[in-house]
């Protein structure tokens, strides 16, 4: 399969880049991974006229955790960058539980977080993560750069805020307030598949082990990656007790608009999700498994 | 290379994107003038001739067209051609050097590694990724490594234990 006719252009640095893409037309796409537009663009789903590919835009490839506890996480920078990093595994729970999930060790050495961002596939797991994290994106445009908060970033299935000349140059974690905890589970029916349901969950606990911040993302279970704040804002201000977390796995499946489909029924999917939300939190209390649902099981 | 494709009636020769790239396959260097849409799997197949890269599903499940680019494993079916400009590409037929099979190859014999074939240079071009960042991984590590890699006939069970030998092998050599 051959992807339809395009112009090409790699530029070797970001005014470049925004330049071409100012410049550009109306079907301009940006090539970072693409590691799901290629695929899009041989199936003809995608026909762009033309390609910017910032693969040769140098400084793009870092992750790195800044002074202030914040970590930034450039556009160039892989999924294997991730699964690999001493950082994310000293410092972020939550990202490298889903480093490791995304597509497959081949698709990884390829992909980008930001770009998956980009994408805004309802089943792609980062938006999930990010958004419990309450992280941004920074675009870059010829009127200077902007940061976008992730839950307003993505703004539908395959749709994402920035104007048609801005790069997504960086996607940054805000720094935790008390100790990070959390995890992403993710139900796959095989390697690479997307997400039957996918359960993020990024908390900050305090010395006594209250909860001072919350995030809950959900993956694939509606038109859109799913914010579950209800589940979230019911965690803070109190220890992670066995009620605690049941009452959360409760308000996160609510959350869910799962459909009925070849991965599975809707009530199946949004059971998942109460069951992974009560895991994740199980495992963030120290407690195990914490549900009655769970222990019954 | 030539590339021929049907002609939709709907462009002017003058319109028809052509890039003059340079790159290194299996050490060689090379020079192609290629369009942008062309990928990587063909430019490898069609352009530089070298049959030993497969392509399996077309569609980014399967991984038979596996090839190193600056030393990571991707799918060649998944990046465009034209991505490699400067880059240096290394395919099934750079394991072998002379008349010595490298290890990778020499393991998928030793423990009947493959049976149709098919899957088998993207199953040792991955395993060759995996090798280059980890010589001494366990049986988890190489089918974690091998996670992207389909195939239908052997169960798995002898491509995990061939990318053992070999890494043991290739331990032993270099001490």
């Amino acid at each position: 399969m051959y992807p339809s006719r395009f112009r090409y252009e790699a530029p070797r640095s970001l005014d470049e880049a925004i330049g071409t893409l100012r410049d550009g037309g109306d079907y301009a796409k940006i090539l970072a991974g693409g590691q799901s537009l290629v695929p899009m663009m041989k199936l003809r789903f995608a026909s762009p006229e033309l390609i910017v590919d910032i693969n040769n835009v140098p400084g793009l490839d870092y992750h790195r955790a800044e002074a202030d506890g914040s970590l930034h996480i450039g556009a160039l920078a892989r999924h294997a960058d991730l699964e690999w990093s001493p950082v994310l595994k000293a410092t972020q729970p939550t990202m490298a539980a889903a480093a490791p999930m995304i597509a497959d060790p081949l698709v990884r050495n390829r992909g980008t977080l930001v770009g998956s961002l980009c994408h805004a596939d309802p089943q792609g797991d980062w938006a999930a993560v990010m958004i419990s994290l309450g992280a941004s994106v920074v675009a870059q445009g010829p009127r200077g750069r902007r940061v976008i908060p992730v839950t307003g970033f993505v703004t539908g299935p395959f749709e994402n805020a920035l104007e048609h000349d801005e790069v997504a140059v960086e996607a940054v974690v805000p720094p935790a307030q008390g100790a990070r905890a959390g995890g992403y589970l993710k139900l796959e029916r095989r390697v690479g598949d997307f997400a039957t349901c996918g359960v993020a969950v990024a908390l900050e606990t305090s010395a006594a082990g209250e909860v001072i911040r919350a995030g809950v993302g959900l993956t694939g279970v509606g038109g859109s990656t799913i914010n579950a704040s209800e589940a979230a804002a019911a965690l803070v201000g109190q220890p992670l007790t066995p009620e605690a977390i049941e009452a959360a796995a409760d308000l996160a499946a609510r959350a869910a608009q799962p459909r009925t489909d070849h991965r599975g029924s809707a009530e199946y999917k949004r059971h998942m999700v109460r069951t992974f939300t009560a895991r994740i939190l199980g495992g963030a209390s120290g407690t195990g498994l914490a549900t009655a649902t769970e222990r019954a099981a | 290379m030539t590339a021929v494709y049907d002609d939709l009636g709907d462009e002017a020769t003058s319109d028809i994107p052509v890039r003059r790239i340079k790159f290194t396959i299996n050490g060689a260097k090379k020079i192609a003038e290629i369009e942008p849409r062309l990928l990587l799997s063909h430019l490898i197949r069609r352009g530089v001739g070298l049959t030993g890269t497969h392509m399996g599903c077309d569609t980014t499940n399967c991984g038979a067209c596996t090839v190193l680019v600056d030393g990571k494993p991707v799918k060649s079916c998944t990046m465009l051609a034209v991505q490699v400009d400067g880059r240096e590409v290394t395919t099934v037929e750079g394991l072998a050097s002379a008349s010595e099979l490298h290890p990778l190859q020499e393991g998928f014999r030793q423990e009947h590694g493959l049976q149709c074939g098919f899957c088998t240079p993207g199953m040792m071009m991955a395993a060759k990724g995996l090798l280059e960042r980890n010589p001494n991984p366990t049986e988890e590590d190489v089918r974690w490594a091998l996670s992207g890699n389909l195939c239908r006939c052997t169960g798995y069970q002898n491509i995990v234990k061939s990318v053992l030998w070999a890494a043991d092998k290739l331990r032993a050599e270099a001490q």
